[in-house]
């Protein structure tokens, strides 16, 4: 098993916060794991993205030329990298802030409403673990009880945050879960 | 079992290789792509009783760790490019005055201030003396977390058997990355505290100087430093991966050197017989190393984050330098698998 | 109809990178406009810092250099020098001025070169995404002090303005703040003070604008410019000084 895989959105959507979730989720269920974020001006200029890597088998290099699992956030991201992904991968799509279809008739793609789900959790800050929650769910790259178990890696002694964020997390996987 | 391992990026590893060395003072001034090594050090010496200084440039900071080192505390400061660029001056001077410090560089697109990307165009200023005079230091050259945690650590046991500034040069991609690492403390065999200045009690005054007059003197000197030179030649790290057999070699260090290793898997798994040969010091450089593995091979491709920098040093060791081309990227590019593979002379 | 506002010549017709809430833009413009209003344009050669300002080449509309982190008033007395009837001015960040540059500034104070010195105070590192600067306040949390500046520790701020006036060639020193618009009128006023100083070949001419920097300082942009006021301004007195 390898996957490589590309989290982008806009500055402020907690891009990197869910690329590391999603890491020591990996790391926790004994995965090779890499993450690599965009930084500095880059994030400035709008997106922001990060590669990880999840394998089976050492990682060699830690940059993603092209993605077999890519999750948006933002239509800028979908415009950026939709036509990188492998033939044969998968796109998980925040429809929220999205407002074209996936134009690749060779990827699978799943619809996830993030900012809509995370709203009626009290914020679209959450859109980010509600995305992740949903493509745990899809994809089966992590489990959601690791995601939900990392969280505690990040947010040390901030209670409320870990359980606002595992909520979120839950509400995605449950999502999708129900939507097939 | 799940490991005990913990997830740390390669500027953060940095950080922690230090303080568990026994690194208690620190100096830097803010620069990307390593911010997150400078604000670690500033939350993380105090709590083991450290000095941490924001100095008002790397001008300052790198002779603030010059004195903390002369003072007998295992110092270090990091930086990127343009910031080790000021700092050339106070290295020879160590090299000079044989104070053992580490020195990091995160390395990011140059010349001038170029950009924050990854890069690997300090390669020459590394290796071959950015300041003046005849000296070297040692330099190393991770590849990953677990690297920029091990040999930081390292670059602090070595920094003190010789007497002699050690670099870890890294670069902007190995700064930011982020993977697990496993938290082992390196044995450190006790400093030599015997030419530190604390104060002439009970002992003869001493002095830490480079200055030499008379040229008989300075020559002197320099044969010294030139024969504990040679003598780290014993300290020459390298890897291979799937040399033996290989009909074609690519020479990479740090991130390129991970994206030769990929190309090779792919590439043995299509049944082409294909190595990566990796220099984990650059100085010493492991020139005999690759001279033997070099024999028996068609090619050699030389891949780096510069405009072959490294190269030289590959052609100096290489005895048909036929063999060896090249393929760099520059200005924070990375180098692509798919172009290597064509210029290996394959399109997988 | 004669129009009561627009773009300055000497600004670009260019969106500018700054984030929002950022007092860099409001400062560019004062001095483009100041430059319009001498007739200098021309004739005026800027230098850009090393720091969030490090694009304002592309966004002011005459000749603009970049110059080594820290080193803009050395370059601009090599340029000063060789053409001493052109108008030349530097661009810093509170890093780039009074931390790796403060040897560079003070030099050119005592040699009272016949420059004029834009001198923004943010209070932190913008570009490098805030860490303490030379002016941080007691007190303040940045990437580099995580339990806010201790002066036991991290020593005090200082304040360039006060130190700059004692020097017999530097004959114009004034401090701003780009907060409510009575202080962005007043720091316009100096600004134009300042480059006159240098028309009239006087001597080192150096305006500090106070600037909020919302983003590093985690606040809200309407919450950072009441702060700037309240806490900055306290630290750093506005008024004119010297000239
Ligand atoms: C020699 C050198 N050291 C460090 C840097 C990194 N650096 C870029 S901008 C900056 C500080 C900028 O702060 P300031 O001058 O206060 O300006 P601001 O960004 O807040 O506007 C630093 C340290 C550099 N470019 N060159």
């Amino acid at each position: 098993m390898k996957e490589e895989i590309i989290i982008a959105g806009f500055g402020g959507q907690g891009i990197l916060f869910a690329g590391k979730l999603l890491t020591w989720a990996s790391l926790i269920e004994d995965n090779k794991v890499t993450c690599i974020p965009s930084y500095g001006a880059e994030m400035r200029g709008g997106t922001a993205h990060c590669h990880v890597i999840v394998s089976r088998e050492e990682i060699a290099s830690p940059i993603v030329e092209k993605p077999s699992l890519l999750v948006v956030l933002n239509r800028q991201s979908l415009d950026r990298f939709e036509k990188r992904v492998l033939s044969g991968g998968r796109i998980v799509v925040n429809s929220d802030l999205v407002e074209r279809k996936v134009e690749r008739k060779d990827v699978r793609v799943y619809y996830v409403p993030g900012n809509e789900l995370a709203e009626k959790l009290g914020s679209s800050l959450f859109t980010n673990m509600v995305m992740l929650g949903a493509t745990s769910f899809y994809t089966g790259i992590v489990k959601l009880e690791s995601l939900v178990s990392s969280l505690p890696n990040l947010l040390a002694g901030k209670e409320e945050l870990i359980t606002s964020n595992q909520r979120a997390l839950k509400a995605g996987y449950e999502y999708a879960h129900a939507a097939g | 079992m799940p490991s005990r391992k913990v997830l740390l990026s390669g500027n953060e590893a940095v950080g922690e290789g230090a303080v568990l060395a026994g690194c208690r003072f620190y100096a830097g001034y803010p620069i990307t792509p390593q911010n997150e090594l400078t604000a670690y050090m500033a939350r993380r010496l105090p709590e083991v009783g450290g000095v941490f200084v924001q100095a008002e440039s790397e001008l300052a900071a790198i002779n603030m760790i010059m004195g903390a080192s002369s003072a007998g505390a295992l110092a270090m400061t990091t930086s990127s490019s343009p910031g080790i660029s000021l700092m050339q001056e106070a290295i020879s001077y160590m090299a000079g005055m044989e104070v053992p410090v580490v020195v990091v560089n995160v390395m990011r697109g140059g010349p001038g201030l170029g950009n924050i990307a990854g890069s690997q165009g300090d390669y020459l200023q590394a290796t071959k003396g950015g300041g003046h005079g005849d000296y070297h230091m040692m330099v190393f050259a991770p590849s990953n977390v677990q690297e920029m945690f091990n040999f930081t650590q390292e670059a602090f046991r070595l920094s003190q058997k010789y007497r002699n500034p050690v670099m870890v040069l890294a670069d902007g991609y190995l700064g930011q990355i982020m993977e697990p690492l496993e938290i082992k403390k390196a044995e450190l065999p006790p400093q030599n505290q015997g030419w530190i200045l604390d104060g002439a009690k009970a002992r003869e005054p001493r002095l830490l100087k480079s200055l030499y007059l008379p040229s008989e003197d300075l020559e002197g000197f320099n044969l010294h430093l030139q024969d504990k030179f040679r003598r780290m030649e014993e300290e020459i790290l390298w890897e291979g991966s799937e040399v033996e057999d290989a009909e074609k070699i690519l020479v990479a260090y740090g991130t390129s050197a991970r994206i030769c290793k990929e190309v090779v898997r792919i590439g043995r798994r299509a049944g082409k017989k294909w190595g990566v040969f990796r220099p984990i010091t650059l100085f010493p450089f492991p020139y005999q190393a690759l001279q033997k593995i070099g024999k028996g091979c068609e090619k050699i491709l030389v891949v780096e984050m510069s405009s072959g920098q490294m190269l030289e040093d590959v052609l100096l060791a290489v005895d048909d330098k036929n063999k060896v081309e090249f393929y760099g990227r520059m200005g924070g590019s990375l180098p692509e698998k798919e172009e290597i593979m064509k210029r290996l002379g394959s399109g997988v | 109809m004669k129009p009561l506002y627009k773009r300055p010549e000497s600004l670009r017709d260019v969106p500018t990178h700054y984030c929002s809430g950022c007092g860099h833009g409001i400062i560019h413009r004062i001095i483009a406009e100041v430059i319009d209003e001498l007739g200098i344009r021309e004739k005026t050669i800027g230098i850009a810092p090393v720091g969030c300002a490090v694009l304002a080449y592309d966004y002011f509309n005459f000749d603009v250099m970049e110059a080594p982190h820290g080193r803009p008033p050395a370059v601009a007395t090599g340029i000063k020098r060789v053409l001493p009837d052109r108008i030349v001015f530097t661009y810093q960040g509170d890093g780039d001025l009074a931390a790796i540059g403060t040897g560079e500034i003070i030099h050119a104070g005592l040699r009272g070169e016949k420059l004029t010195v834009i001198f923004v105070n943010n209070s932190l590192y913008g570009m490098t995404g805030g860490q303490m600067a030379p002016t941080t306040l007691i007190g303040e949390k940045t990437a580099t002090t995580p339990k806010g500046r201790c002066a036991e520790r991290e020593g005090y701020p200082w304040n360039v303005v006060e130190v700059l006036k004692l020097f017999p060639g530097v004959t114009y020193v004034a401090r701003g703040a780009v907060t409510q618009p009575k202080n962005i009128r007043r720091v316009k006023v100096f600004i134009r003070k300042a480059f006159l100083n240098q028309v009239e070949n006087k001597g080192l001419s150096l305006v500090e604008v106070l600037s909020p920097c919302p983003v590093n300082l985690r606040m809200e942009p309407f919450e950072a410019v009441r702060w700037v006021e309240e806490n900055l301004a306290e630290v750093f007195p506005l008024g004119e000084f010297k000239g």
